[in-house]
């Protein structure tokens, strides 16, 4: 640790590891993604990639009801995925502690939705602690690991876009390293079917508990370590401020800077909420503001206990804050711009680096006059010029499923026209259920993978397909000609081309177009920021053989050998 | 130091923003201060704009820098550096890599925006590509600005060469440390004696 400047992202992991974690895992998601990365390789703690966040969170609570301390790590739209195991375990409760990381998304930065987490947490019936810089960040997952624990309960730690990549100084370590405690729960899987098995008849026994632990959890939240109430010096402690402000997460450090002396009641943890601390500091201030980004979730549950307050009248539930919205919400003098240029600014718009080895797909695809419904990824930028190349984009996954509904209505001059496009560690992620309903219900389809070895957007996360796991280290990788055998695609409707070899592309997408049924296109190219980095620890040219080789063995029309 | 030093740092996805942002947010920590510094990932490597806030004094609160309180835009391209302009503070110093990155599709840059950057910044330094093409290393250029922006920074020079060997990748912090010297005498030797205007 040369540094004691931590992205909020780094600092969960510190704070992971200094509380004893034993599994780490996840799914690679923007902007949760540097967590696991820096948690991996820290000694005593395995840590994973999962294929989506439904496994990482299965995986999650299988090792916290064995015993182990667990990070499991997503990003907002993540936790839709994991939504199903989610709720159970909040039912079947955890044993050792279970911290969930949402990465939320105000603004939109890389996300396809802008929800508020806080929501599932209300939903599921789970705490959930909310951090405003990386030292909270460090500190509360530890506190949330011990929440988890005292109450039985998984335990949400939510970050968002601004805190996972802001850096603040932590703490200096008691000696020159982070010391790592050790967890107090040995582990040991102890059975207990009426709690970890739930049946109707055991779970309706369960919902009880669950009630039960949220009484105690509401009675906890009141004094809880995490909450506080900041009184400006100098203003005695039974006068009646002019105004003040409840926040939480990064909204608070700009409500500091704008208005410094303003009383605030910080809340660190967002649910549940702590209704007399709540009235008691509302009663102490004329104006009472509350700072939230996103769904008004504070401001509703004050106002359903009469609690008057000013939320969404001054602040918008659209996109993130800053110093200067908070700033203007609170009616504090704002600095006007003293620059004003007399050119125009022009356009910047990322796209698909030059030379990205997928472009000619998206091209041909055009120019063969196909409806493209697109997916998550890099590939996402396809939809920008120069390419223009998407018609559609849900959710991971969705490319191949929405086709085969598409399909199913569209009018006989767009029957056969609609092709999906999805990447690799996608079509891990949710893509081969998609493939698998299309065959098993007899559907017609082009099904494209990019496969760029490499979960590309995210920044070079491996996955199923890429032949290694976290930390870079061999795995055996799917193999797309045993899958396609497996799902009964004949080999005349499957085809894996080199994404540099354009004319082939062309002619595979020509001939594939011209079949029914299901029909899956490989294009194998490797992504070029993953080549840089393969180049650099020596596995470029192995891996460089081993697609040529599937191109080889699998050549369109399956006249291999 | 009591208020609160604010540097904006931008470019385009690819250019090394970051690690000049994280040099700068660790020699300031390494002076004993506060520090808080944000940046956008993700879209970053392909071609869109990248921005760093870097904030330092005796208490940081927001890792943002309110709109219309940059002390010091550091801009690895003209464009970029146009397009933050409207977040310079009164008085704001600015610093930019004349080198331009034109966005796809399109051809060249208005006419002017030299003169237009000189207008809105009259405490300016401007390296011309030229001048450090050859002495440095296209990976270390992003050094090379920031020891250009160096002379408008309240921070010794021993912690930027501490940040440096503290954050440079292996092997890299000699060549990252003769950039920033080089960058820091270009920007010297441009206050002293003003350039001409093209
Ligand atoms: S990061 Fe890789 S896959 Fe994504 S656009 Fe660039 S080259 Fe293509």
């Amino acid at each position: 640790m040369h540094t004691r400047l931590l992205s909020g992202n780094e600092a969960v992991a510190l704070g992971a590891w200094e509380a004893g974690v034993a599994v780490g895992c996840g799914y690679p998601g923007t902007p949760s993604t540097e967590i696991l990365e820096a948690l991996a390789g820290k000694p005593g703690v395995y840590t994973e990639w999962s294929v989506n966040e439904k496994v990482a969170l299965e995986v999650g609570v299988g090792a916290a009801l064995a015993g182990g301390r667990t990070l499991v790590t997503m990003k907002h739209v993540g936790v839709n995925v994991a939504a199903d195991p989610l709720f159970t375990a909040s039912y079947t409760g955890v044993r050792a502690g279970l911290v969930i990381v949402t990465a939320d998304d105000p603004e939109l930065h890389s996300s396809q939705n802008e929800q508020d987490n806080r929501n599932y947490a209300i939903a599921a019936k789970v705490p959930m602690l909310e951090p405003s810089d990386s030292q909270e960040a460090r500190e509360f997952t530890r506190l949330a690991f011990e929440l988890s624990e005292t109450f039985d309960t998984p335990v949400f730690l939510r970050m968002t876009t601004r805190l996972s990549h802001s850096k603040s100084l932590i703490e200096p370590f008691a000696g020159d390293a982070p010391q790592r405690t050790e967890a107090p729960l040995a582990p040991g899987f102890e059975p207990d079917p009426r709690k970890y098995v739930m049946i109707p008849g055991h779970a309706r026994a369960r919902r009880v508990a669950v009630e039960d632990r949220m009484q105690r959890l509401i009675e906890a939240a009141e004094d809880h370590p995490a909450n506080r109430i900041e009184w400006p010096d100098g203003l005695p402690a039974d006068a009646i401020a002019e105004f003040g402000v409840i926040t939480s997460g990064i909204p608070y450090s700009y409500v500091k800077e704008v208005a410094p002396q303003a009383p605030v009641l910080k809340l660190g943890l967002v649910h549940p909420l702590p209704r007399r601390l709540l009235a008691e500091f509302a009663a102490r201030v004329r104006w009472l503001y509350v700072v939230e980004e996103l769904d008004p979730v504070i401001e509703t549950q004050l106002k359903a206990w009469g609690i008057d307050c000013v939320g969404r009248e001054a602040f918008s539930g659209i996109g993130e804050f800053s110093p200067t919205i908070v700033a203007r919400g609170l009616g504090r003098p704002l600095p006007a711009p003293t620059l004003s240029p007399q050119l125009e600014v022009t356009v910047r718009r990322p796209g698909l680096c030059p030379g990205c080895p997928h472009d000619h797909v998206f091209t041909e695809l055009r120019r063969l006059g196909f409806i493209v419904s697109g997916d998550i990824g890099c590939y996402s930028l396809g939809v920008l010029p120069p390419y223009n190349a998407m018609d559609t984009l849900l959710d991971m996954g969705a490319s191949l499923t929405m086709a085969q509904g598409m399909d199913l209505v569209v009018p006989p001059e767009q029957k056969g026209r609609i092709a999906a496009v999805i990447g690799d560690s996608t079509f891990a992620h949710s893509g081969i259920t998609g493939l698998l309903n299309a065959v098993w219900n007899g559907r017609d389809g082009l099904y494209v993978v990019l496969d760029n070895g490499t979960t590309a957007m995210t920044g070079m996360q491996p996955n199923p397909l890429s032949g290694e796991r976290m930390g870079r280290s061999d795995a055996p990788s799917l193999d797309y000609a045993l899958l396609a055998k497996a799902m009964h695609i004949p080999d005349d409707r499957l085809a894996m081309v080199d994404a540099y070899d354009t004319a082939t592309i062309s002619a595979a997408l020509e001939h594939l177009a011209g079949q029914s049924g299901v029909r899956l296109l490989v294009v194998l190219g490797l992504c070029l920021i993953e080549g840089q980095k393969l180049k650099r620890i020596e596995k470029l040219d192995l891996k460089k053989t081993v697609r040529r080789e599937l191109v080889r063995t699998h050549p369109l029309g399956g006249q291999h050998e | 130091m009591s208020e609160v030093f604010n540097a904006l740092l931008v470019g385009v996805g690819g250019q090394g923003i970051v690690l000049s942002s994280d040099i700068l947010a660790e020699a300031a920590a390494l002076s004993g201060l506060d520090v808080k510094k944000s940046e956008i990932h993700g879209m970053s490597r392909r071609g869109g704009p990248v921005f760093s806030h870097v904030r330092f004094g005796a208490v940081v609160h927001s890792p943002v820098i309110p709109t219309g309180a940059a002390d010091l835009i550091l801009a690895m391209e003209p464009m970029e550096l146009l397009r933050w302009a409207p977040w310079a503070g009164p008085g704001a110093a600015a610093c930019y890599l004349a080198a331009p990155i034109l966005p796809v599709g399109v051809e060249e840059y208005p006419e002017g925006l030299a003169d237009e950057l000189a207008r809105l910044f009259p405490r300016l330094v401007r390296i011309e590509l030229a001048s450090i093409r050859r002495s440095v290393p296209l990976k270390v250029r992003n050094t090379a600005l920031l020891g250009a922006a160096s002379v408008f920074l309240p921070l010794e020079l021993d912690s930027f060469a501490a940040a440096i060997t503290v954050l440079a990748p292996r092997g890299s912090a000699e060549a990252n440390q003769a950039a920033f010297d080089t960058g820091r005498a270009l920007a010297e030797a441009q206050l002293k004696e003003p350039a001409d205007v093209e």
